[in-house]
């Protein structure tokens, strides 16, 4: 980050309290001053900050040093181009007043407020549909505020009808039952899921339809919410490690990863060069098998079942490599504060190479039945189309931003771990329609074979895991011969690894796009606040607009391209 | 019991043998519904798929519609906002009808003992076998099936199958 940067944002805005943290712009603003400051940082050319990431709160009742207010609301955004990184601070000093809406700006903001307000129950002016998303419709009370107990349940004893919100989206759209009946039809409204074979896990799509064509689309999610923030506010940071397995389940390595470089680039713990090439080397893997996933559920919902064998099968066969190295197949939990869990056991790279080989030859022949079928063309070419503005405006990231043609990638714009050695290209689509965003991930699956191969000749020998008795354990043999160690060890244990206080937040690239943490610490062992920046999320947030006009069978199609992952969906 | 014409031939030849013959039937022909909901439905993907093939056990037929399954598998996580339409997907099967439990969430709640994991299915529906594992490697999925096969072998058409089971969701 530099200076300049926080220099143009202070110049900007003088009035605002604004400071540099890691490596985002922390502004401070009032209320009343959210929406000007919101917009100047959107459409001034000179910030651009066309990517609204996150929107969460924090609830500073039990926090250690007191704070003006008591919640604090948190627009986290980005400039995709010069990688300008600005965190908007909103004190609310009352949550049922609330803060005015940033719905206006950016798509991504209308489920990103809903959530801010369904847990921690502050109020938008101004949002058009301000209800629960992550709870069900019966729920009473606000579960992340922290006087909410962590063990009070509420039983849920009916779905939601949405009636109300399908018939607003259809007056949104401009269809009025009357006129309807003067063509003498009726609208039809189909119900999807939340318990479909196309809905990839638990996603409810209520469409309203005029024989065929999706004339409104509404949906619903927090099927499968399991509570990880709350959860993580009551686990030491290592013990959070094994519930961000659960997040994106098809490569769960590079949730670890995502965790922990969060958390060490607050401590400024610097991992060795190995542990560096380890987390490289195993996170492409795991955009491979994530992609690989994805492509054999979007082709056997597209009624090419041969696919998914061809790569379904090369991600069973990885499961042997993987559970050998981590012991698990799909939830590895490899990653520790300060390093890896374990070293490479001895000859991985055979392995690897044998993997990688496989693999390719999977994706050869699925493509050979892909790349020129008339019938995959026709069903994914020009069908639902998402263009650049809107795709960012919706908050896309990863492969389906890059499908609409943004080449906006962490690995490029923002490097980690010595990605800016590797050689590798960013593959973008040119429309951003189902077919782009379905050879990006065949096109990517190369691109991080190419990144493993490269890898692996420059993997280091040396040590793991960082000498730092802030996060590592001490030597066994220090631990029983002398008493700071055996003190220390003691401490990190129970305790736990200990951040300074702060606020802050970092991401990371994952299969499905950028994931990133806002964390906020009190100093202790356990995280003060754990919020997931979830890719799928706020691609879900911009289904609605993709599928609308589209035919019904074209929202299957699409609902599979996006890879939507009900564990980091819902969380 | 049974009401019907076997009711009054009692346990004798024919209706042990009328049992044989259906449960050799319902074993190898089970028609599974796949909830799945979480990490365990990719597992259960895993179970289909070529190199454990669920296939080698007669189990391959996955139906979607709860009409046309007779064995329910819970893949995943039940949170409080899902468990209804689980109940409803239960009750919409037709009898006989067999329940698995795969994976610690779907038994317990597993990890999440929070305000919005239900801490297991079987305070809704009832369970038949439970599959333990965070998730489950396939072979202990098949294992599961053959344990329900086990419990479909010992079945009597003179049996009526338990149905005094009270959920939290039944009021």
């Amino acid at each position: 980050m530099n200076t300049t940067a926080l220099q143009h944002i202070q110049a900007a805005f003088p009035d605002a309290d604004s400071r540099e943290n890691l490596d985002s712009v922390v502004l401070t603003v009032p209320p009343e001053a959210v929406t000007a400051t919101l917009t100047k940082l959107k459409n001034d050319p000179q910030f651009g900050c066309s990517l609204l990431l996150d929107v969460t709160a924090v609830d500073f009742l039990t926090y250690p040093t007191p704070q003006p207010t008591r919640f604090v609301v948190v627009y986290i955004l980005r400039n995709p181009e010069s990688g300008l990184q600005v965190q908007v601070r909103v004190p609310v000093a009352d949550p049922d007043t609330g803060i005015p809406s940033a719905t206006t700006l950016w798509g991504s903001a209308i489920w990103g407020e809903r959530e801010t307000y369904d847990q921690y129950g502050i109020h938008f002016q101004g949002h058009h549909d301000l209800r629960r998303i992550l709870n069900h419709w019966q729920f009473v009370g606000h579960p992340l505020r922290k006087d909410y107990p962590i063990e009070q349940r509420q039983i849920c004893y009916e779905t939601d009808p949405l009636e109300k919100e399908i018939k607003a989206r259809l007056k949104h759209n401009g269809v009025e039952d009357t006129s309807m009946a003067e063509l003498h039809t009726e609208i039809m409204y189909l119900n999807m899921g939340p318990a479909h074979p196309a809905t990839h896990g638990a996603i409810r799509i209520l469409t309203a339809l005029d024989g065929e064509t999706v004339l409104a689309n509404v949906n619903e999610i927090g099927y499968l919410h399991r509570g990880f923030e709350k959860t993580a506010e009551n686990r030491t940071y290592n013990q959070v490690v094994p519930l961000t397995d659960r997040l994106n389940y098809c490569s769960a390595l590079m949730n670890n990863i995502a965790f922990v470089k969060a958390v060490e680039s607050w401590m400024g713990v610097e991992i060795t060069e190995r542990a560096m090439f380890m987390r490289v080397i195993l996170g492409e893997f795991f955009r491979i098998q994530d992609h690989l996933v994805c492509l054999a559920a979007q082709l056997l919902d597209l009624g090419g079942l041969t696919n998914y064998w061809y790569l379904y099968n090369q991600k069973e066969a990885s499961y042997d490599f993987i559970s050998r190295l981590t012991g698990g197949r799909l939830t590895t939990s490899f990653t520790r504060i300060g390093g890896m869990y374990r070293d490479f056991y001895e000859g991985w790279q055979a392995d690897m190479e044998q993997q990688l080989l496989d693999i390719e030859m999977g994706v050869g022949d699925s493509l050979k039945l892909v790349e020129k079928n008339r019938i995959i063309h026709d069903r994914t070419q020009d069908v639902c189309v998402f263009p650049a503005e809107k795709a960012l405006s919706y908050g896309f990231t990863g492969p389906c931003l890059r499908a609409s043609g943004v080449p906006f990638d962490l690995r490029k714009d923002k490097p980690y771990y010595h990605y800016d050695a590797f050689d590798f290209s960013i593959p973008v689509g040119s429309k951003g329609d189902v077919y782009d965003r379905l050879m990006v991930r065949f096109a990517e699956i190369h691109q991080s074979i190419s990144i493993v191969r490269q890898a692996m000749k420059m993997v280091p020998d040396g040590p793991i895991f960082v000498r730092d008795v802030r996060v590592a354990l001490p030597p066994k043999e220090e631990v029983y011969n002398n008493i700071e160690a055996l003190a220390g060890h003691f401490k990190l244990v129970f305790e736990g690894v200990r951040t300074p206080p702060g606020e802050w937040y970092d991401s990371y690239e994952a299969a499905n796009g950028e994931l990133g943490f806002y964390f906020v610490s009190d100093g202790s062992g356990t995280p003060y606040k754990c919020k997931v920046r979830p890719p799928c999320f706020y691609m879900m947030g911009g289904f609605h607009k993709m599928v609308e006009g589209s035919m019904i069978a074209d929202v299957i199609a699409n609902l599979s391209s996006l890879n939507i992952i009900g564990g980091e969906l819902d969380r | 019991m049974a009401r019907g014409i076997e009711a009054r031939l009692g346990e004798g030849f024919l209706t042990t043998k009328l049992d044989a013959i259906l449960n050799w039937g319902r074993q190898y022909s089970l028609w599974p519904y796949v909830f799945g909901t979480a990490c365990c439905a990719i597992e259960f993907m895993s179970t289909a798929a070529s190199q454990h093939d669920i296939a080698r056990f007669g189990a391959e037929v996955l139906r979607y519609s709860p009409r046309q399954a007779d064995l329910l598998m819970v893949c995943g996580t039940i949170s409080y906002k899902q468990a209804p339409i689980l109940k409803r997907i239960y009750d919409q099967m037709s009898e006989p009808k067999w329940v698995v439990s795969v994976g610690a969430c779907a038994s317990t709640g597993g990890m999440y003992d929070n305000y919005c994991t239900v801490q297991g299915i079987d305070t809704i529906i009832p369970v038949d076998v439970y599959v333990a594992g965070c998730p489950p490697r396939p072979e202990a999925i098949l294992d599961a099936l053959l344990k329900i096969q086990d419990k479909v072998r010992g079945e009597s058409v003179l049996n009526d199958r338990q149905k005094d089971f009270t959920g939290i969701l039944d009021r």
